[in-house]
């Protein structure tokens, strides 16, 4: 990875490297941290109907984490998107890896295929992935009974989507299906660019491929796992659609299937006979960027640092 | 002996592995071909034998001719290939542009500026959603095709930056040092030096700024809603809005939004693995 | 401020070299933004045709989003500035907020407003009445549909009180070949307004118990109203299994493919079910108790239509809604959309039977309207939103009707002083 960085003095060419990184910065700057900082700056005030904003300080944030009913509506949030993200890496990046492992080995017949077909889900739309499995899963139609019926697992089957207990959890495997391809597609990426020899050198010591992967193959591509979490953590607490999609913006029963997204699209935009309030939608939108840097910045100094160690 | 042991277990190892593999196939796929299959069926086939292929007495139509009458699918799509493939190209410009700066030249602040860029990599840009719509309506661009580019190119930045410049640094000196001493200019040597070398990681850029532009249906939402500029996914989750009791109708648009889609990653699939394993992404 | 010239700038040198695709949207184009996304067919091959018959050049789109998204989706259009002209009208408070805003225009000067009657304009007036923002279209009554087949398959006949209600349903379900009753809770709101608002009436004695609410004199701890929590709760064993992931869509699916016997009805079922069900079909209020003298129903003033105050083609939608208020609009509706029974003073035939009993029971029982909607909702949190969540918690058999009656009684006393 050490690479041995810029070379050229930019004395030599200020009007060009100018030209080259102006228009990426100034887009940007203007339509990503601009609104990001703005949004921050729109949690500190509130907008009465009709008036003009005025400057509350931390009044916003005193409403959500301590006034009872949204202090709870956020916690409840807050821990659905937890136990959405613990669903994630106990399952989708584990069923990623294995899947990757076994698609790298070597002399393996229809690799192509199989990577294509298994990575397909990851392109549909979350919208069309949520109608889908509430048509499958719907007690009205039957079908996941009938699946399950070829197993002889019939009685198993019950109203997934809408038990309290069950709804998150069914969610976050419809989730889990879908993306499944993201670890698999980047893992085996990095599994193909172990040398062919490292490997070689321990199945003619009688290694067998299991063993090659689990001590050989995955140390070698942790910092891609890694990477792999954090991205799997971004793009939970930043998830929306498929809740919205499935359970609408209520994310019933009972608050059940609310995650920070939904929360969030409630709090600005309003729902059914409430209406929406942008400062305290900034506000929460805020609070997400702080949970979401908490965990990029464990990420960085505590688990990068500490892989880094371990590299070559 | 040896070897027909050997062989045998190797058979049987295949065998496992392959069962694996196909199980997981079948389960990626089942459900999408369910739903394309009863896409082809009547109201009655659907609900009575909903696993099993359309057959003479099943066979119907009448859920797509209802979408197509009763939907602007074509614009949707045309709205969704213009706003990605505008987005893409933007995007691949001009990362590949900033990406050259960072990794060819020693400037004051060079790092800061390569993190700054970097954080977008890990910031939703949907938490500056209020801002984004009061900026879209501030410049008059709500329920325009530009107001998603726009914010799909800012999305799209960082990552394609990072990629790019990782690529950039595997880039032998050789070559450019070679035009430098023919006196060739820095921006010819960007355009028909460099940038023609990118070409293994575009698939790689393209594959990750595509799939969230094209699934998205926040932006869409807040910032397209109407005016016929909706992307596809909006528009399916609008019609299926509308036709909600309507089997058919929700399946054939279902099935007009999946085809699409897949018929373009397969074409593409081959290059996005071949630009990830070159070492795009490590 | 710099900086959002040169985004401007910016923005503009893009959209120029970006080819974008044509314009879709002409001038003097009317686009109507509802919720009723079962009424597109009706609107697009009867209203619409109708109205370009004496106005030619007026283009109307209908648009419909769905139930559950369409306050939040109207809010949000509103603030990007992407409403339609025509907003179709939630009654009371979400609309108020609305004109409040200034996103709604005054129709007051709209010729034809004297042909609706103060009832019927005030879901849609400021609290002093003084301002009327929507033009009334409809009101919907709450019910029970049932299928006749099923009826006579169990040998049950229509009840009239509650006793022979549930005996009703007993048999169905011991006979067996019927699900007793359709409904399901995944989408929260059927609980409330299928069932809640639909049978709760006969408890509170209808206009009485939804004032007592307002004026703090009775509360949801009361036993008018744990009382229509424990007949909720009752229905469970009515519905079919896995009730709890059943949504609204999939019940309709359920009683029109003739697998249910009855279905808590809102009078605008009606129309879907005429064009789906493949038997027939009849309808009965909600069963008052035993030995009661007056039957109540919940006659709901549900809908109106607004003109967005920002629309760029503001004459031609008060064409439209002028037209709106004459007696060929109201015959029109009410026939096209059986179920919704028009507001206006005009004399109207219904020629389909269900919706003909329907109204009827304007005659025999007192009218109401939901108790959640005036007044009651205006605070955090939002009575109707609460009620959606309890109520399919009762049938969902996750709370009491005790605790049900002590959430939505707490909920209210947080913010609304008759309460506390």
């Amino acid at each position: 990875m050490a690479h041995s960085g810029p070379m050229t003095d930019w004395r030599k060419a200020k009007l060009p490297v100018f030209a080259f990184l102006a228009p990426a910065t100034i887009i940007y700057t203007l339509f990503m941290i601009y609104p990001l900082i703005d949004s921050i700056r729109l949690s500190f005030y509130t907008t009465p109907s009709g008036g003009e904003m005025a400057f509350v300080g931390f009044d916003n944030y005193r409403t959500i984490l301590g006034d009872p009913d949204w202090s709870a509506t956020f916690w409840n949030s807050f821990w659905n998107n937890m136990k959405f993200f613990a669903v994630h890496m106990l399952v989708q990046n584990p069923i990623g890896i294995a899947l990757a492992g076994i698609l790298s080995l070597p002399q393996l017949r229809f690799r192509n295929t199989y990577r294509t077909m298994m990575i397909m889900p990851t392109m549909l739309s979350v919208v069309i992935v949520g109608f889908i499995w509430q048509l499958i899963l719907s007690p009205v139609w039957g079908v996941g009974v009938d699946i399950l019926d070829i197993f002889g697992l019939k009685s198993l089957f019950g109203p997934w989507l809408g038990k309290e207990g069950s709804a998150l959890i069914t969610l976050s495997f419809i989730s889990v299906w879908q993306w499944v391809g993201i670890p698999l597609m980047l893992i085996y990426a990095a599994l193909l660019a172990i040398p062919d020899d490292l490997v070689d050198a321990a199945i003619v010591d009688g290694a067998t491929h299991f063993e090659v992967f689990l001590h050989i193959k995955l140390p070698l591509v942790l910092p891609t796992v890694a990477m792999v979490s954090i991205l799997t953590f971004v793009g939970n607490f930043n998830a929306f659609d498929l809740i919205y999609a499935v359970k609408g913006a209520l994310a019933g029963p009972n608050f059940s299937t609310d995650i920070m997204g939904t929360l969030f699209y409630r709090t600005f935009f309003g729902y059914q006979l409430q209406l929406g309030d942008p400062s305290l939608g900034a506000t929460v939108a805020s609070l997400m960027f702080l949970i979401i840097l908490a965990g990029v910045l464990f990420y960085l100094f505590a688990v990068q640092r500490r892989l880094a160690r371990y590299q070559l | 002996m040896m070897t027909k042991n050997i062989r045998r277990e190797d058979m049987s190892r295949a065998a496992i592995v392959h069962a694996i593999l196909l199980t997981y196939t079948l389960v990626a796929l089942y459900p999408i071909f369910l739903v394309i299959i009863n896409a082809f069926k009547s109201r009655k086939g659907i609900f009575s034998a909903p696993m099993s292929l359309p057959n003479a007495e099943t066979f119907s139509l009448e859920g797509f001719t209802k979408v197509l009458a009763r939907s602007n699918f074509e614009l949707f799509f045309f709205n969704s290939f213009t706003v990605t493939v505008v987005t893409i190209v933007i995007v691949l410009l001009l990362a590949s542009m900033a990406a050259w700066a960072l990794s060819e030249y020693k400037f004051p602040g060079n790092t800061w500026l390569a993190l700054y860029l970097a954080v977008g990599i890990m910031v939703p840009i949907r938490l500056g959603s209020v801002s984004i719509l009061n900026l879209i309506v501030e410049l008059g661009l709500i329920n325009t095709l530009t107001a998603l580019i726009l914010v799909y190119v800012a999305q799209g930045l960082p990552l394609a930056i990072f990629i790019l410049t990782e690529f950039m640094h595997q880039i032998p000196k050789d070559l450019k040092e070679a035009a430098r001493c023919d006196g060739v200019g820095e921006f010819k040597i960007f355009f028909a030096v460099i940038l023609p070398l990118i070409r293994p990681a575009v698939a790689t850029v393209a594959v990750f700024t595509m799939i969230p532009i094209w699934n998205d249906l926040w932006f869409p939402l807040i910032l397209a809603p109407g005016d016929g500029k909706q992307t596809i996914t909006l528009g399916i989750q609008q019609f299926i809005g509308q036709y909600v009791t309507d089997w058919n109708a929700v399946l054939a648009s279902l099935s007009l939004a999946i085809i699409p889609i897949l018929i373009l990653y397969l074409i593409f699939s081959r290059q996005l693995i071949r630009g990830l394993t070159s070492g795009a992404v490590k | 401020m710099s900086n959002k010239v040169f985004a401007k700038g910016l923005a503009a040198a893009l959209a120029a070299s970006v080819a974008l695709v044509p314009l879709m949207a002409s001038a003097g184009e009317l686009v109507i933004e509802s919720w009723r996304n079962d009424d597109i067919d009706i609107w697009n091959d009867q209203i619409i045709p109708a109205f370009n018959k004496e106005y030619p050049e007026i283009k109307v789109t209908f648009s419909p989003t769905p139930p559950t998204d369409y306050n939040a989706l109207i809010n949000a259009k509103f603030a990007g500035g992407t409403a339609g002209d025509l907003i179709t009208c939630r009654p009371f408070d979400a609309s108020l907020e609305l004109y409040k805003q200034g996103n709604l225009a005054p129709l007051d000067d709209i010729a034809g407003m004297d042909n609706f009657s103060d009832v019927a304009k005030s879901a849609w007036q400021t609290d002093d009445g003084s301002v009327t923002f929507c033009l009334p279209m409809a009101s919907v009554i709450h019910g029970f549909i049932y299928n006749k087949e099923a009826f006579e398959a169990a040998g049950v006949e229509v009840p009239k009180t509650r006793a022979e209600f549930y005996a009703a349903l007993d048999k169905i379900k011991e006979e067996g070949s019927y699900i007793p009753m359709a409904m399901g809770t995944a989408d929260q709101w059927e609980a409330a307004t299928m069932g809640f608002q639909n049978i709760g009436p006969n408890y509170w004695k209808g206009e009485e118990g939804r004032k007592a609410l307002i004026d703090g004199s009775q509360k949801f701890t009361d036993k008018p109203y744990v009382d229509t929590f424990a007949e909720l709760a009752s229905w469970a064993s009515y519905l079919p299994d896995g009730y709890e992931a059943i949504s609204y869509p999939d019940a309709q699916n359920l009683f029109s493919l003739g697998r249910a016997a009855v279905y808590p009805a809102g009078s605008w079922d009606i129309s879907l079910f005429n064009s789906q069900a493949e038997f027939e079909f009849g309808a009965f209020p909600p069963p008052p108790a035993e030995g009661s003298d007056t039957c109540y129903i919940s006659d709901h003033t549900d809908i109106a239509l607004g003109l967005n105050a920002k629309s760029p083609n503001a004459a031609e939608a008060k064409v439209f809604l002028e037209w709106m208020t004459g007696s060929e609009f109201a015959s029109l509706y009410s026939n096209a959309l059986p179920g919704f029974f028009s507001l206006s003073n005009h004399k109207v035939e219904i020629t389909d039977p269900v919706a003909n009993e329907f109204v009827s029971w304007r005659q025999k029982c007192e009218s109401t309207i939901r108790n959640s909607y005036q007044i009651l909702s205006r605070g955090t949190p939002n009575l109707e939103n609460e009620l959606w969540n309890i109520s399919a918690q009762v049938i969902n058999g996750t709370v009491t009707p005790e605790e049900a009656g002590k959430a939505a009684e707490s909920g209210l006393a947080k913010w609304y002083a008759p309460h506390q």
